[in-house]
């Protein structure tokens, strides 16, 4: 028998949760309902701001993430848990990290489904817009992206530490929340935090990346959050043999 | 072989497992017999790395659970307590999804699985989503799940709780064929499970191992008692316990002197027989004996003093 490399073993993981996802039906509402959002929310505004920019889709989608992102990575691993499913997963012959990194990557591919589902608004901007600046947009699709991997890095470790889903839920609704706002009360914190907030809110690193330019400061900031809470959700999976 | 060391488990304060050792030799099938909460699932989920050892070690071959977890588990097919399996799966797709996690080669996974799905009766309902299946069905898919790859070893935890009379004959007959070429450990809390499919026995209690041995070692060890409950009229209470004194080894195990006669058990060893010295003692004392019977103690009752009767829950004491 050969060894199984942690790549396979975590793209069996990552398949199996797509397909899992996309076999039940609340999962399609889920998507539904975030390009209803992002929809209604950006293209309100479109034509009022008579701007060739999707400005509007990238504030709003942001807002969307603080629930879409808990909602699709509150499953991952607390049903597991509940179900006893776990059980039967970390008897197989994986590391603990390829079923955390798995499931992960699994709700990233789902993040970039729903923006990849965004296209209308973007081709609408191409073909009406005038001086549309292209790398602009791209960049603020990997803004988005990132800022969606690191969310969901949050609700994969929310996921972890609990074997009740709406718990799982809520817990990465607070995290998710805390990242968010911190650049949003700038103006209420005494002088030398704000720099210190600012520099950690994902808004800000979000900011950097959509005026198109992409700045190692913004990867690394996401890259260290994604990093972080997936090491944290590692552990914390791995605690249960010495609980 | 596979050889269990000294293996303690604390959960918080709570001792689950006090440095039990056994032995699995290679192609045996293994009872693993104890109440429960005796530890035999924790002993059983450390064996598959599901939990990690307070103390011990579990040691397969040359490899042991602490540094060698992956490919341990590798080797073992694991069924575990609650058999759990993904409800919104069919019994192909969860097969499919096993074979592929135990790297089973691509072109040979559905030849596997038509085996496989042969071996456990699966083929009626192998399409159908496993959450519709029935208990029997789901525990066969279980099964199916735990040899897919072919294990050196088989560890199956209560694999026929919560059956009916027929799924768990049809699970036995199941696992005996497995078992000739395999080494399986089966655990249970019924001692009729264990007698029906195991060679040899090793039973757990309160964390600790209280007896190892084929069947008939461990009825020669423990079963060597008869026991003789008479029921004597005219007796006085102090004075029945000088009964005590017609051979070495007697002991009263019950007095019940609460009714109008006395109901009394004696234990002693297979090889003599009281009877007639019995009678003849209780003539010569006038007391009239009303009833006599003589039993042997069996496995169940020695199941019974190793487990309940050590924890004092028994309503001798």
């Amino acid at each position: 028998m050969t060894t199984n490399s942690n790549l396979s073993n975590m793209f069996l993981i990552f398949k199996k949760e797509l397909s899992s996802f996309f076999n039940r039906a609340v999962a399609y509402i889920t998507l539904l309902v975030f390009l209803l959002l992002a929809g209604w929310f950006s293209m309100n505004t479109f034509f009022l701001s008579n701007q060739s920019n999707l400005r509007q889709l990238f504030n709003v989608i942001p807002i969307i993430y603080l629930a879409f992102v808990p909602a699709i990575t509150m499953n991952l691993i607390a049903k597991e848990k509940n179900e006893g499913t776990l059980e039967f997963l970390t008897t197989m012959p994986l590391r603990d990290a390829d079923i955390v990194i798995g499931k992960f990557l699994s709700s990233v591919a789902l993040i970039g489904i729903a923006l990849l589902f965004t296209f209308p608004q973007f081709i609408t901007v191409l073909t009406i817009g005038n001086n549309v600046d292209v790398g602009a947009l791209v960049c603020g699709y990997i803004g988005l992206l990132l800022m969606g991997s690191a969310y969901a890095a949050i609700g994969v470790f929310a996921s972890t530490i609990t074997d009740n889903q709406i718990v799982a839920f809520i817990i990465g609704f607070l995290i998710i929340s805390f990242f968010f706002i911190l650049d949003k009360i700038l103006m209420f914190v005494p002088g030398f935090l704000s720099g210190i907030l600012q520099y950690m809110s994902s808004g800000y690193h979000l900011e950097g990346i959509s005026r198109g330019v992409i700045d190692s400061r913004n990867i690394i900031y996401f890259a260290s959050i994604i990093t972080f809470f997936l090491l944290l959700s590692i552990r914390v999976l791995e605690i249960r043999k010495w609980r | 072989m596979i050889r269990i060391d000294n293996l303690t488990k604390d959960y918080g304060s709570f001792r689950a497992l006090n440095s039990i050792n056994f032995k699995i030799e290679d192609g045996e099938i293994l009872g693993f017999l104890g109440p429960n909460g005796a530890g035999k699932t924790t002993t059983m989920q450390i064996m598959t790395s599901y939990l990690a050892p307070t103390d011990g070690n579990v040691i397969v071959d040359d490899l042991n659970i602490i540094e060698n977890p992956q490919e341990i588990k590798k080797q073992i097919g694991y069924l575990p307590e609650h058999n759990p399996l993904y409800e919104d799966m069919t019994a192909y797709d969860f097969l499919e999804f096993v074979s592929q996690l135990r790297n089973i080669d691509s072109n040979s996974i559905k030849k596997r699985i038509e085996e496989v799905v042969e071996l456990c009766g699966l083929s009626d309902v192998v399409h159908r989503k496993i959450g519709v299946l029935s208990k029997g069905y789901q525990q066969r898919v279980g099964l199916g799940q735990s040899i897919i790859h072919d294990p050196n070893i088989l560890i199956l935890d209560e694999p026929t709780s919560g059956l009916d009379p027929n799924q768990i004959a049809e699970i036995r007959e199941l696992i005996k064929r497995l078992g000739q070429k395999k080494t399986v450990m089966i655990s249970s809390h019924i001692l009729q499970e264990i007698k029906a499919t195991a060679e040899r026995m090793v039973i757990i209690d309160e964390g600790e191992i209280s007896a190892d041995g084929t069947m008939d070692e461990l009825m020669d060890k423990f079963q060597g008692a008869t026991i003789l409950d008479l029921e004597i009229a005219e007796a006085d209470s102090n004075d029945i316990k000088s009964i005590e004194s017609l051979h070495d080894d007697v002991n009263i195990t019950d007095l019940d002197n609460e009714g109008e006669n006395i109901k009394v058990s004696l234990e002693y060893p297979q090889e003599v027989d009281l009877r007639s010295e019995v009678f003849q003692y209780a003539g010569d004392k006038g007391w009239q004996i009303l009833e006599m019977s003589r039993s042997e103690t069996s496995l169940e009752d020695v199941f019974r003093q190793l487990t309940v009767e050590k924890g004092g829950t028994n309503d001798n004491e």
